[in-house]
């Protein structure tokens, strides 16, 4: 392999997974910092560590010519970003390349290809995978709204082609609905946006969350199989299964094949993850992104397959050709991920950076937990609140979910508020049990009061 | 004189966006619940605001800078 000096431009919880899955590759290890995060785990467990920058994010985890600085400074070789942060920059991809370095990644072109919404759609389409059914482009009059709509079939859901952040959208179910509502739609967009084009896409309601887990050497590609991510708070996961116990093994099959199809078509190099909307009610799936890097969830697909993704991704961008096939990546069991923040959940989330006073870790077989705490490690303010995840591994999600409780009694992170208890009240929930969600279930269930402080559900 | 504190450890902001002037000015009066500032923590924008009346007397932080819980915001007179 290419790489024997890896520079890790990232912290958290995540440097600490980079650092291991490096080492245990037999990969010098260089943890890039902040003025604010001297003391973090990673910067310990590392071979060395270099200060890149005050606290500010801009001026340290996001700023590329520090970043790049740094790694030539410690004789880097490669640098892996994290997820977050510079992550999926093309930009940042390209300096690293420019600077004679290996980016843990796909290609700079990859990223910016499947980092713009209308090309990646455009990509999708081409390489034949499902994205949402709606006029790709705009359209001026009522005749082609309803030309389109039965094309694509209701309810559609109808935008101004100028507006955005869900300003303006409207649900037509039927023929007679559109055409009342498109006018309406059309003029209000004249009034608010100076233009009346609109967008028609079909309609999903209370859809669920699917990812599939993909790996690529810049040849070939494989799929890991799928996650499920439905509960989640604005707009960020909180909970995270593998596999989707909502999918039959036909549409799972399908599901996956139209990833590895995808990752193929643009010679994907690293892991990746494409993300789509499931409707349970005519099983249909549709592609919405791709994240271009390891997600947070990893875990979960890691414990279901036994495929390390940290280290595959290294040695794939290290010039290596994937360390498996298709056919040997099998699935065994459920994995449950919960992420522990440090927010205090009774208090509507609000961020909670204490000194950590004592840490107790779940244990036990099928039990993980990745996390950059210690004992008297002050939580810095100035990035996001995730300490920590808790991941549990059984033969079936029904013991997964036992599991998971058992793990989250065990957990103990003195000196501050965690989300521990969110997670113990919603693995003891009824619905949550049943596998019955969708991606706006959790937020109804915070709204309607079922979190209690006695830490079970209502 | 009253000190407005910081209730939590972050990065305190004089201004709610860069571009704006900032909250309060010298000699400006201050009504109880009238915000001061803002500090982010964790990526959330928490309101600073006063828990006293008074007349403005300055910021002693700096915008944009770090603070600490407990770590002297601005005045009142």
């Amino acid at each position: 392999m290419n790489i024997k000096r890896l520079f890790i431009a990232n912290r958290g919880e995540i440097a600490v997974r980079i650092v291991k899955a490096a080492k245990k590759l037999g990969v010098h290890t260089i943890q890039g910092h902040s003025e604010a995060d001297a003391e973090m785990l990673a910067v310990k467990l590392a071979d060395e560590s270099i200060c890149i920058g005050p606290a500010p994010s801009k001026d340290s985890y996001l700023n590329i010519s520090a970043i790049i600085a740094a790694a030539k400074a410690t004789q880097a070789d490669a640098i892996h970003p994290g997820y977050g942060f510079l992550s999926e920059s093309p930009a940042f991809a390209r300096a690293v390349e420019q600077a004679g370095l290996i980016f843990i990644g796909p290609s700079a072109d990859t990223i910016e290809k499947m980092g713009d919404k209308v090309s990646a759609r455009l990509a999708a389409v081409t390489a034949g995978v499902p994205v949402v059914p709606g006029s790709d482009g705009r359209i001026d009059d009522l005749d082609h709204a309803i030309e389109i709509a039965e094309t694509i079939g209701y309810p559609v859901m109808i935008k101004a082609a100028a507006g955005g952040g869900g300003r303006g959208i409207r649900i037509a179910n039927t023929r007679a609905e559109l055409k009342e509502l498109a006018p309406q739609a059309k003029s209000e967009a004249e009034a608010a946006f100076g233009d009346g084009g609109l967008y028609i896409e079909r309609a999903i309601f209370a859809p669920r969350h699917i990812e599939v887990q993909i790996l690529g050497d810049g040849e070939t590609a494989i799929h890991c199989y799928e996650r499920e991510c439905s509960l989640q708070r604005r707009r960020q996961k909180v909970w995270e299964e593998a596999g989707a116990a909502c999918l039959d093994d036909e549409t799972c099959a399908a599901l996956c094949a139209s990833a590895v199809a995808l990752a193929k078509s643009v010679s994907y190099r690293g892991a990746g993850t494409l993300e789509y909307l499931y409707d349970e009610k005519t099983k249909e799936f549709f592609f919405i992104e791709m994240n271009t890097r390891i997600q947070v969830e990893h875990p979960v697909t890691e414990m279901i397959t036994g495929v390390d993704l940290v280290a595959e991704m290294i040695r794939v961008c290290g010039g290596e050709r994937l360390s498996v096939s298709q056919d040997q990546i099998n699935k065994s069991g459920h994995a449950i991920e919960v992420r522990i923040c440090a927010e205090d959940p009774f208090a509507n989330f609000m961020p909670w950076p204490g000194v950590v006073a004592s840490l107790k870790e779940p244990e036990g077989e099928g039990v993980r937990f990745d996390h950059f705490l210690a004992e008297g490690y002050q939580i810095p303010p100035f990035y996001d609140s995730l300490l920590g995840k808790v991941i549990v591994h059984a033969a079936t999600r029904d013991a997964a979910i036992d599991k998971l409780i058992v793990a989250l009694d065990a957990l103990s992170v003195g000196g501050t508020k965690t989300t521990a208890p969110l997670h113990r009240a919603l693995a003891m929930d009824a619905d949550v049990r049943a596998g019955a969600f969708h991606t706006q279930w959790l937020e109804q269930w915070l709204d309607a009061g079922n979190l209690t402080e006695k830490g079970d559900a209502a | 004189m009253t000190d407005i504190l910081s209730p939590l450890p972050g990065t305190f902001y004089q201004r709610p966006a860069p571009e704006e002037p900032p909250y309060q000015t010298k000699g400006a009066k201050v009504a109880v619940g009238d915000t001061i500032g803002l500090v982010e923590v964790m990526k959330t924008f928490i309101p600073v605001t006063a828990e006293t009346e008074g007349v403005f007397e300055g910021y002693e932080a700096e915008d944009a800078s770090p603070v600490t819980a407990g770590a002297v915001l601005a005045k009142l007179g």
